[in-house]
């Protein structure tokens, strides 16, 4: 399944790159892109975990980047 | 982005009295260098000391308040203050590229309608667009874009279609007619019936295909993050060992001189500009493709098309218009008129170009109660019950496979050979015409290191030759059944070189299998063609072949400024480290090669928007 966010207040486009390996470490994830010049968050998950897996995303955005902000589209 | 402006000025004011001021005491001008500090570098500072809490060690802020409270132990205060503001200048620049491209790459796209003008309980109401239902009538005034698309119920005007197709020539549309939204309405009113709700909408669509078009990362962005990862770690390890190893080891080595050169690895250590400007060059890329009316899906796309090496063509409404009119008639035994009549019911329920110019030379209401059965039989054509009578219309297999004593005609064009109740009656002749776009897309495609142009139809030898011939392409496969277009195209693939990639045109439609499994998938005429865009990596919204020639070459520029950066600045940052190493350079040429390699390669990445229309 996919799911794209709007994230806010990434400081440097390396800081996204480092987020965006981050998350994709993260188990259940299948794929994840994040693009600093569209401010956008692409997710591709196992479906069946949606909550849990969306949980621990936030989780590792708020530990690495505390002031982002993270919207769904 | 003003505050910290004004930060940056009262500190630059400070550092510069600082410099140039020769106070009694020298720490007269130490304070004024750490107050200024204080001013400029604070948020940096309290980044990173909440970064160590969280092992965020090769975090940028981080490495910064190494270097520079580092210079200031040992002494180097102006260098101190100088990496500090010269590191929140290029910070500052940054942002104001970075947004300055997004806005000028979203204007580009500035085709959102703001806004939809609906008939509610008699009165005209302003309304948000994703608020009007499928079924309800807008009015669209001159001057205003179709927020949705829909069918023309009243008015007649011409549209300005250049937001989406890149053609500056407008539409004229009509009662009847759909119009997509997007389009500016230039000088009629009309009333529109809304026929897709707004998510659903071309102008979303197109909007959606191209913001979401950066997520898909091309093999120069994941090269330039995985080298980030490993770039980072590697300078900060090395300048660790230069402050602690040559001291201990060199006779009479100064702790600070090494310490010193330490320092300036770190402020090198960013990778921020190459990680900011190869993705922005491929937004930008993608912006200005879109522009032209070429959507690109993905930054893998455009990255593809630089490397184009064989393109190959559908032929019937790629390379000719697809508008197929009925040449000649010649029936035997039968009237004219009755021949394109029973033909013109057995295509009746076909939408292949053919059987609609058919269709349109018989020109006369079908009365489908008379057509009992018709079975279409792929790449041969009809067979169909039509009252009584059993009608065969199709090509010289359908003929032979069902033995009809025929005459072959050696006419040049499509040729539909009619026989009823087995019996021979004659053919219709139909033929195509070729674009005049796709002379020239040919001819610059060869001009664009494009090795090899091919050409798959379905249509018999003596056409498609004859066709091919004209447009000087270089390969030709003919009486194709789309099973057998798939079959060229692997064989194809395999013949072409490992970097190289081979790109397909087709109108989208009945093409997905062999656009799916082409390098690059390229559908033409996208514009209101959902299949279309839904198909293809790049969408040409206009059916102009010559739009593929723009895109590679676009491509092609996008990817040399994409290797120009990733150069210039791992080599500017390489010689720093090595002179900085040596001793020879200063951080005066860290703070260069970090921020002013940064803003460089980001004022090169934002040539990429200027594009012109190339012909």
């Amino acid at each position: 399944m996919k799911s794209r966010y709007k994230i806010k207040g990434l400081d440097c486009a390396n800081c996204a790159a480092e987020l965006e390996r981050s998350i994709q470490k993260l188990d259940g994830i299948e794929n994840v892109s994040i693009s600093f010049i569209t401010q956008k968050l692409e997710l591709e998950y196992d479906e069946t975990r949606k909550e849990e897996i969306i949980k621990s995303v936030k989780k590792i955005i708020k530990k690495e980047e505390p002031d982002v902000i993270i919207e769904e589209v | 982005m003003k505050k910290k402006g004004i930060k940056i000025i009262i500190a630059l004011i400070l550092f510069c009295i600082a410099l140039i001021v020769k106070f009694n005491n020298e720490w007269i001008n130490n304070i004024i260098y750490i107050i200024s500090y204080i001013i400029v570098g604070f948020e940096i500072v309290k980044k990173a000391v909440r970064n160590i809490f969280r092992g965020k060690v090769f975090d940028e802020n981080f490495l910064m308040t190494v270097a520079t409270i580092g210079a200031f132990c040992i002494g180097e205060f102006p260098e101190a203050v100088a990496v500090m503001l010269f590191y929140q200048i290029g910070e500052l620049f940054q942002d104001y590229a970075v947004d300055k491209s997004r806005k000028s790459i979203s204007n580009l796209m500035d085709i959102r309608p703001d806004y939809a003008n609906i008939e509610r309980d008699g009165k005209i109401q302003k309304v948000d667009p994703e608020d009007v239902k499928i079924g309800e009538i807008i009015i669209v005034k001159p001057g205003e874009k179709i927020p949705l698309d829909g069918c023309v119920i009243e008015g007649k005007s011409s549209l300005d279609t250049k937001a989406l197709t890149g053609e500056s020539l407008p539409r004229e549309i009509s009662e009847g007619e759909e119009v997509l939204s997007g389009c500016i309405n230039l000088n009629g009113l009309i009333k529109v019936e809304v026929t897709k709700e707004f998510g659903e909408s071309t102008v979303s669509k197109i909007l959606d295909l191209v913001e979401n078009a950066s997520s898909k990362k091309s093999k120069s962005e994941h090269f330039i993050t995985k080298f980030a990862a490993y770039y980072t770690p590697i300078v900060v390890i090395i300048a660790v060992i230069l402050a602690i190893v040559p001291p201990l080891v060199i006779e009479n080595a100064v702790f600070s001189d090494w310490l010193y050169r330490a320092l300036s690895f770190l402020v090198v250590s960013c990778p921020c500009a190459l990680v900011i400007s190869i993705p922005l060059s491929f937004f930008g890329g993608i912006g200005g493709a879109s522009k032209m009316g070429v959507l690109i899906k993905g930054s893998n796309y455009l990255e593809a098309l630089a490397n184009t090496e064989i393109v190959v063509f559908d032929k019937t409404g790629t390379l000719t218009e697809g508008v197929f009119e009925v040449q000649k008639v010649k029936a035997i035994d039968i009237s004219v008129e009755e021949l394109l009549k029973l033909t013109a019911y057995a295509e009746n329920y076909s939408n292949h170009p053919i059987s609609l110019s058919v269709k349109k030379a018989y020109n006369k209401e079908i009365d489908e109660k008379q057509i009992v059965k018709t079975q279409e039989l792929s790449g041969r054509g009809i067979v169909a019950t039509i009252g009584k009578k059993e009608i065969l219309v199709g090509n010289e297999k359908l003929m032979k496979e069902k033995q009809i004593n025929f005459e072959k005609c050696d006419d040049i064009g499509t040729i539909l050979y009619v026989a009823i109740d087995k019996k021979y009656a004659g053919y219709i002749l139909i033929s195509d015409r070729i674009k005049e776009d796709s002379v020239k897309a040919i001819s610059n495609l060869k001009k664009n290191n494009v090795k090899q142009t091919v050409m798959l139809t379905g249509d018999r030898k003596d056409v498609g030759e004859r066709v091919a011939k004209q447009l000087g392409i270089d390969k030709v496969y003919t009486e194709l059944l789309p099973d057998g277009k798939v079959e060229k195209v692997e064989e194809l693939l395999k013949k072409k070189s490992e970097k190289g990639k081979l790109a397909f045109v087709g109108d989208g439609i009945n093409d997905a299998p062999v656009l799916a499994i082409s390098d690059i998938g390229i559908a033409m005429g996208g514009l209101g063609s959902d299949a279309a865009i839904e198909a293809a990596d790049v969408v040409l919204m206009t059916d102009e072949p010559s739009k593929i020639v723009n895109a590679i070459q676009l491509s092609k520029k996008t990817m040399r400024i994409v290797k120009e950066n990733i150069i210039f600045a791992i080599l500017v940052k390489v010689i720093v480290l090595i002179l900085s190493a040596l001793g020879i350079s200063t951080m005066w040429e860290a703070v260069f090669a970090d921020v002013g390699v940064s803003i460089l390669a980001i004022i090169n990445a934002l040539r990429v928007l200027r594009v012109k229309k190339i012909n």
